[in-house]
């Protein structure tokens, strides 16, 4: 998640991106084209559209561009924070993602000629005196996102109350809200996300220059040049004016700096189409649920996530729990005092420090994961602590007298362990068990820090596309709640099946009976 | 092993910490001898069992039964692992009766009664199964196979639990206090189960309060008092004339 990882530079300074690994990549058959983007960023650059497919006009100009060199576009996602260290370690060719040309960033990497250019732009609530300069903010509580050049631009500003947001749909609606007096963020943000809301209104001249490039690896000046080969021809071809009228980007700006028309040379469709989501939900409850409805392959793809993740990753805290249990109470020496650090360690510390290392850390020793696998095993090392914990409460709750007619009738510790004291262990902790498994469905939604699109992921997706955090929060939250309550059900099932010795004899138990229980 | 004693006791010591459970203790039996073994609370009486089949480890001395050795000598601070191998032997050889009857709360008696030899002697489930069935028929459960150890009395309980220490055909059988935490109502039944035994050859060893019994089905009486053996003697004598004092008056309170 591209807002999240703002969050914490520290991480992403130290990040490599492992939606692929470098090996499957053969650097001297130029056949495809690997781009990445963080498309969890937001329309109108690269997004995924309500039916889950990628679209946006980036997508389209590197699709262009990909095609002018005779190469197939392939897609690469990464998070926001990655897109440039990636480049680095050769994972993908080039990054296109809204990646604004600056001396600082041409330190690192280097850039295409700009495919566009815009500025910044001003938005208040409507009826709100026209501002003419940024000075004129003095005073005045303004928000824009983080690590933005609209960020930059403001702090420079002096007396602005600045205040960055993870997400410009939260920054717009606190302009509708009154919480914030305006909002400065680049033109295509702005012309998506606040020109279709009825309550705000574009402000003052355009502020500022920003020219997006295409980010190259400092190795690979070749494909800079044919980057900008293709570029032109789009240009002298019209096809770069024709992808920007479509998507209602092509500015004066743009004309401008071009050469070209100032009028756009067909009608802005794809802009008319996703401003129609906005229009549509403000007509009523019926027309809102419509609206999320369109949105099932995203919440059914995030549901199926959810569930596989924190179905493996329990079997996986189970298991290890287990281990990690008999060895803190019957292990030997160097054992366990490990099983004891381990559990005291991981119940410790935050599981999102511990999804972030094993996803962000490990790779500098070597280790790099899946998203998918970092996510599952953070859950399940994690829960795999509380799991021990249950189950350690679990064996020492059976009594001595268990283990002592056991072995009086022969039996070595191992098969009294097996036999007599473990099977009443499990009756014994079905309910932690069952609680910890209910937690852990809802932690992983921390996953979404690992670039995985689960429930809590298809539900930004949803809310920044919509403009509209309530609705669609309280239907993944239903969500969460629908799919957590079978596996309550079958574990009261289960842990009545198994309390053989406190039910009457010959009274099997119903699944559904544990519903009034 | 016909012409050694079946149980030989020699010399054993136990402690815990400073406080001496067992200073020195000593018996034999023959094949098919029931001991009871009585004394005040304390005494050492239920050690010197739990000693017996080494699920307390001994100090010193020797535990010889059913043709097993274990032994300790003093000083002996780690125990051998050949000691537990042994130990383990003989408790296959040995079976045991508890207090709380110990049975699994999770299985049914029958299941109760066919675990051990389904995992230490690897018998196949229906020789297993209808030998177990046997075992319960000679307690007088047969027809509470199904049940589970809630669903049964305190009395049936430790029958059970009889049963399943007789389906591993043990040489030796011991009871600790087999009847104290029964219902005064529902000892005799237990008791009529070993009083069976015995008139089948088993040997068995009893720790007990139940005066009444030790007398009347024990081939002789071990008295003990502070971890040390008082009197052996056959019952009449020791209850009509006790030699020692202390056994006097411990008696002198069933009279």
């Amino acid at each position: 998640m591209k807002s999240f990882l703002r969050i914490i530079p520290l991480v992403s300074l130290l990040f490599t991106p492992f939606a692929v690994s470098a090996e499957d990549a053969p650097k001297d058959v130029p056949r495809e084209l690997r781009w990445a983007a963080a498309v969890d960023s937001n329309a109108p650059f690269a997004f995924y559209d309500a039916r889950n497919k990628l679209t946006g006009f980036e997508y389209e100009i590197i699709t262009a561009i990909a095609r002018h060199m005779g190469r197939d576009p392939k897609f690469i996602q990464n998070s926001w924070d990655g897109l440039i260290p990636g480049l680095g370690r050769g994972l993908y060719d080039c990054v296109i993602c809204g990646i604004e040309i600056t001396a600082e960033k041409g330190q690192e990497v280097l850039f295409s000629d700009p495919y566009y250019i815009t500025f910044e732009q001003l938005v208040v609530a409507k009826g709100t005196p026209a501002v003419t300069s940024l000075p004129e903010l003095s005073g005045r509580k303004v928000g824009t996102l983080e690590q933005t050049a609209a960020l930059r631009m403001l702090e420079s500003v002096p007396n602005v109350q600045v205040k960055s947001y993870a997400e410009e749909i939260n920054a717009y609606n606190d302009v509708a809200n009154g919480r914030l007096y305006g909002v400065l963020l680049d033109y295509p943000i702005a012309k998506y996300y606040a020109a279709p809301n009825p309550e705000l209104e574009f402000t003052g001249p355009p502020f500022g220059k920003i020219t997006y490039g295409i980010a190259v690896s400092r190795s690979r000046p070749e494909l800079v040049q044919q980057i900008n080969a293709a570029l032109s021809e789009m240009v002298a071809s019209g096809e770069l004016r024709d992808i920007l009228s479509r998507w209602g980007l092509w500015t004066p700006t743009m004309a401008d700096a071009l050469h070209q028309q100032v009028e756009p040379s067909l009608p802005d469709t794809e802009y008319r189409a996703f401003a129609a989501q906005f229009e549509e939900h403000q007509g009523g409850i019926l027309g809102r649920l419509r609206k999320y409805a369109a949105y099932w392959p995203v919440i059914l793809q995030g549901c199926v996530l959810t569930l596989e993740i924190s179905v493996l990753s329990m079997i996986l805290a189970i298991a290890f729990g287990f281990l990690l249990a008999l060895v803190r109470v019957y292990g030997p020496f160097p054992l366990k005092p490990l099983s004891i650090l381990y559990i005291e360690v991981v119940r410790g510390t935050p599981l999102l420090v511990q999804l972030l290392i094993l996803f962000y850390g490990l790779p500098h020793v070597g280790i790099k994961l899946t998203p998918f696998l970092a996510g599952m095993l953070g859950l399940g090392l994690n829960y795999a602590a509380y799991e021990a914990e249950n189950y350690r409460a679990g064996l020492l709750a059976i009594p001595k007298g268990q283990m002592e007619a056991a072995r009086a009738l022969g039996m070595t510790h191992r098969q009294g362990l097996r036999h007599v004291v473990v099977p009443q262990a499990f009756r014994l902790v079905l309910p932690p068990v069952t609680n910890d498994f209910i937690s852990l469905l809802k932690d992983s939604s921390l996953v979404s820090a690992v670039t995985l699109i689960d429930l809590t992921g298809a539900y930004t997706r949803i809310a920044t596309q919509t403009f509209d955090y309530f609705g669609p929060g309280l239907l993944i939250a239903a969500i969460y709640l629908l799919i957590g309550l079978p596996f309550v059900r079958l574990t009261g099932w289960l842990e009545k099946s198994l309390s053989t010795d406190r039910r009457p004899p010959d009274q099997k138990p119903s699944f559904w009976l544990g519903l009034g229980a | 092993m016909s012409e050694e004693p079946i149980v030989r006791v020699r010399d054993l010591r136990k402690s815990y910490g400073d406080a001496q459970i067992l200073k020195g203790v000593g018996f034999e039996m023959e094949e098919g001898d029931l001991v009871s073994i009585i004394g005040p609370s304390g005494c050492g009486k239920s050690t010197l069992l739990r000693c017996l089949n080494a699920l307390e480890i001994m100090d010193s001395g020797t535990v010889s039964m059913a043709g097993v050795t274990l032994r300790r000598s003093e000083g002996e601070r780690r125990v051998d692992p050949r000691f537990h191998d042994l130990a383990h032997e003989l408790r296959q050889r040995v079976g045991m009766v508890f207090q709380q009857f110990n049975l699994f709360p999770n299985k049914t008696i029958l299941e109760n009664v066919v675990l051990a030899p389904l995992v230490v002697n690897g018998e196949p489930r229906e020789v297993a199964e209808s030998n177990g069935l046997r075992q319960l028929e000679k307690v007088g459960l047969g027809g509470f196979a199904k049940r589970y150890p809630a669903q049964l009395s305190g009395g049936q309980q430790q029958r059970a639990a009889i049963a399943r220490a007789l389906a591993m055909n043990p040489k030796v059988m011991l009871y600790d206090e087999p009847t104290s935490a029964l219902d005064p109502m529902l000892v005799d039944e237990v008791l009529a189960v070993m009083k069976a035994l015995d008139e089948e050859g088993m040997t068995q060893i009893v720790v007990t309060h139940e005066i009444r019994f030790a007398r009347e089905a024990s081939d002789y009486i071990i008295f003990m008092e502070g971890g040390e053996i008082v009197e052996i003697s056959d019952e009449d004598e020791i209850f009509n004339n006790p030699k020692d004092e202390r056994t006097r008056r411990f008696l002198h309170r069933f009279a």
